[in-house]
């Protein structure tokens, strides 16, 4: 059987790097991403010139170029954290997003080969999910894969897929308890496999190697209010993937999680990493089981009215749990409002069926 | 000792220190609340049994006190190595052919071990060979006449249900059960799977079903919880029920397989995960273990379609039943596992065929699947042999009306546990 070659995308996708060291680590990418339009987001000091290597075609925001285009509502952008990347979305004028971390590189399959992961989360993306039903052979639409004996042929053309998360190998994403525990644990075991995340299942989202469909869940994948003035960090991501999973599994959209890995190179300080994570330790007890109950109203049919629905029911039920929770609440609301002001024609767009 | 991937691991444990605040003094029915918060036994244990009261008084009172649970995570500490005991296993297999030296010599050096039970399709007419070696216990017609009458034994154990027969029987803690059209698979390394190791350890660690782990088992060497999951899950829960997959010829059903008939399954995903509660999945019968005190009789002989044959495109009693298991597992708060480990599926029958013959169980699934979505078990249920007598009720009352099969079922389901009671009861 021919295999169909998956289509580049180049002018769909925009690839959104947040970065406050330097971006060698595109020099590995290059052969991979240079056709692609990127979209840098500089963190920390705006007064730093960070270099682009040569023939990538960019754009790059500092803090002072998303507090002049974002005015007053620039407080809901996270300032030394990763989490600023997200302003980058909100920029962007294309269909598809592909983030990555600055320390991750390209890694290598188990004969040796590298690992096109763009590729990887665009055959992600442009295949359906099946959230419905659990395939034990994991994703059907692979090559050489499909349904098992027992699944019902009326869920068999799946749903959209929003959301592409992908792995990594080497230094695994690890909280900061569990580094301090296995110091020297690295991820080598290469899963073969690509699955969606069954409806009304939540899971970790890493933002290290992640990939959606801006157009159907866009709106959603805000980062949250981390590192300098906030009482937390670390948990940008780990944030929107609660969000976005309420929503998809509300939308009837897919999230699936596995190929393609990347390799992650910098073992970041674990004792940084606990005081950032330490209040979300906690914290994640009780927000986890807030967002496994939440409940969407069917009206709300667009990622922004579920996105504003979840922002109200923060602020009812999570603020008792620390004022922050307040603050998050009404920046979620301030990012809404910034998404649609940048992004007028998506305003209003329906987006799949709401159960 | 089957030792099965053991080593210490390391996981998140969690203390709950419970604080509250005391400004009222009630007694009642003899348990002193007060009394107990002074004598600091108050324990998120003991909170629960008062809850469990149910009693008006005290659950008011909890609420006055303001007892919050205070979750303080300590370091993950070691965990003692994932083991069982060779005599805590029985390995059942349905023979639906009657030669199975090939089979047993094939899977020699992983079972010779353990103790055999084999059942034969009480329709099979050749007699059974089976090799030397093995300590083996099989059973035929005549045994399975003997515990539940001819007529039952045609209804619930002929073709490939007569397993069922092995797992009724046996008094282990731990079932393991392959067809006997299958072999030793090999891994993406070229090694040899021991695929009874495997299950074992599935099924010995706890599985995770309450949230998901991307890097899929986490008691796996080399794997743990990633940055995220919340800590009071990490002890996870008892594992029930393993599936296990195929190489060569994937378990698909027979429109699939007669659509790509070159297509073989040549994939080795090298992870084992949980199955999250709620969802559900096609459970195949083919390469499974389960712990059997825990699981009791929801792995049974339900469905029976109507041109059911010698060939596992026209089943679907264990698609069937293992949805049944997994509604029961996420209501007793119990685990399922998918994944590793691999068998090597041989070629047998032709899809073609069996297509012509009958799908009927294809079109089944269709109504099958909103059923299950919306099962409701009473909280009163608290053992499998309970949620599946309730399940029982629930399919003849809802799905009973839309397909005769689907009656029969549920009678199914009372002959089975009325026989795994009685069975139950002159084991000891």
């Amino acid at each position: 059987m021919a295999t169909v070659s998956t289509p580049l995308l180049k002018d769909e996708l925009d690839i959104v790097i947040p970065t406050i060291r330097n971006l060698d680590f595109l020099e590995m990418w290059r052969p991979f991403f240079q056709p692609y339009h990127l979209i840098i987001v500089q963190d920390g000091d705006p007064s730093k010139t960070i270099k682009v290597p040569a023939g990538f075609d960019y754009e790059l925001y500092n803090r002072n170029d998303i507090n002049k285009i974002l005015g007053p509502k620039a407080n809901c952008i996270s300032f030394k954290d990763s989490a600023c990347r997200c302003f980058g979305y909100m920029v962007s004028k294309k269909k598809y997003i592909f983030t990555i971390d600055d320390d991750c590189f390209v890694a290598k399959d188990p004969s040796g080969k590298d690992i096109n992961a763009l590729e990887q989360h665009i055959k992600n993306l442009l295949s359906p999910s099946t959230p419905f039903f659990f395939n034990t052979l994991y994703d059907p639409y692979r090559d050489g894969a499909d349904f098992v004996r027992g699944y019902p042929f009326s869920l068999r053309e799946g749903v959209p897929t929003a959301v592409s998360h992908g792995l990594w190998l080497n230094i695994p994403d690890y909280d900061a308890p569990t580094q301090l525990v296995k110091p020297l644990e690295r991820n080598t075991r290469y899963v073969d496999a690509v699955l969606t995340i069954p409806k009304g299942t939540l899971f970790p989202m890493c933002g290290m190697n992640l990939a959606f469909d801006r157009e159907l869940i866009g709106p959603a994948m805000y980062f949250g209010l981390m590192g300098e003035g906030q009482p937390i960090g670390r948990y940008d991501d780990m944030w929107a993937g609660w969000c976005i999973k309420v929503i998809c599994d509300h939308l009837g959209l897919g999230v699936k999680t596995g190929l393609p890995y990347i390799y992650h190179s910098k073992a970041s300080n674990p004792f940084t990493n606990l005081r950032k994570e330490y209040k979300g330790i906690f914290w994640q007890e009780e927000i986890i089981p807030f967002f496994q109950s939440a409940v969407l109203p069917k009206e709300c049919t667009t990622v922004q009215q579920c996105y504003r629905e979840l922002a109200k029911q923060v602020k009812d039920k999570l603020s008792k749990l620390d004022p922050y929770f307040d603050k998050l609440a009404d920046a979620m609301i301030t990012w809404i409002e910034a998404w649609d002001e940048l992004n007028p024609s998506q305003a209003k767009l329906p987006n799949g069926k709401a159960k | 000792m089957a030792t099965v991937d053991g080593r210490n691991k390391c996981t998140g444990k969690l203390k709950f220190i419970l604080s509250y605040t005391i400004n009222k003094q009630i007694l009642f029915q003899g348990m002193s609340v007060p009394r107990t918060l002074r004598a600091g036994k108050l324990n998120e244990k003991i909170l629960q049994l008062f809850i469990a009261t149910g009693k008006d008084e005290v659950l008011s009172f909890i609420r006055e006190l303001n007892i919050h649970p205070v979750i303080t995570p300590v370091l993950p500490t070691q965990m003692a190595q994932f083991s069982v005991k060779d005599e805590d296993v029985d390995i059942v297999i349905g023979a639906v052919q009657s030669d199975l030296t090939s089979f047993m010599n094939a899977w020699k050096p992983i079972i010779s071990r353990f103790h055999l039970i084999i059942v034969k399709d009480p329709d099979l007419k050749e007699d059974l060979k089976v090799p030397e070696g093995f300590d083996v216990n099989i059973y035929t017609k005549a045994d399975m006449d003997q515990v539940a009458g001819s007529a039952l034994t045609s209804q619930l154990f002929s073709g490939f249900s007569c397993r069922y027969f092995g797992y009724l029987i046996s008094k282990k803690k731990y079932v393991i059960s392959i067809d006997d059209d299958c072999l030793p698979a090999k891994d993406d390394k070229g090694f040899q799977v021991d695929a009874v190791a495997q299950h074992l350890f599935n099924l010995a660690a706890p599985a995770t079903p309450l949230f998901f782990n991307t890097l899929y088992d986490p008691y796996r060497k080399g794997a743990d919880f990633v940055r995220g999951y919340p800590f009071s899950m990490r002890e996870g829960v008892t594992c029930a029920l393993s599936c296990g997959l195929w190489l060569n010829l994937a378990d698909l059903d027979a429109p699939t397989q007669a659509l790509k008939p070159e297509q073989r399954n040549s994939r080795y995903v090298d992870a084992v995960l949980t199955i999250p509660a709620k969802a559900l999945m096609p459970m195949s019968g083919i390469n499974i273990g389960f712990n059997r005190e825990v699981l009791g009789p929801a792995l049974f002989p339900g469905l029976k379609l109507a041109g059911e044959g010698k060939f596992r495109w026209e089943t679907m009693e264990d698609v069937f039943g293992g949805m049944c298991a997994k509604v029961i597992c996420d209501h007793l708060k119990i685990g399922v596992k998918t994944g590793l480990p691999y068998v090597w599926r041989q070629e047998r029958g032709d899809a073609v065929q069996s297509l012509k013959k009958e799908w009927e169980g294809v079109k089944l699934m269709e109504e099958v699947i909103p059923f299950f979505q919306n099962v409701k078990l009473p909280v009163e249920a608290v053992t499998a042999e309970d949620c599946l007598v309730e399940i029982s009720k629930q399919i003849k009352e809802k799905l009973g009306p839309l397909n005769d099969v689907f009656g029969q079922a549920a009678d199914a389901m009372i002959q089975w546990v009325n026989l795994w009671r009685k069975a139950g009861s002159s084991s000891s």
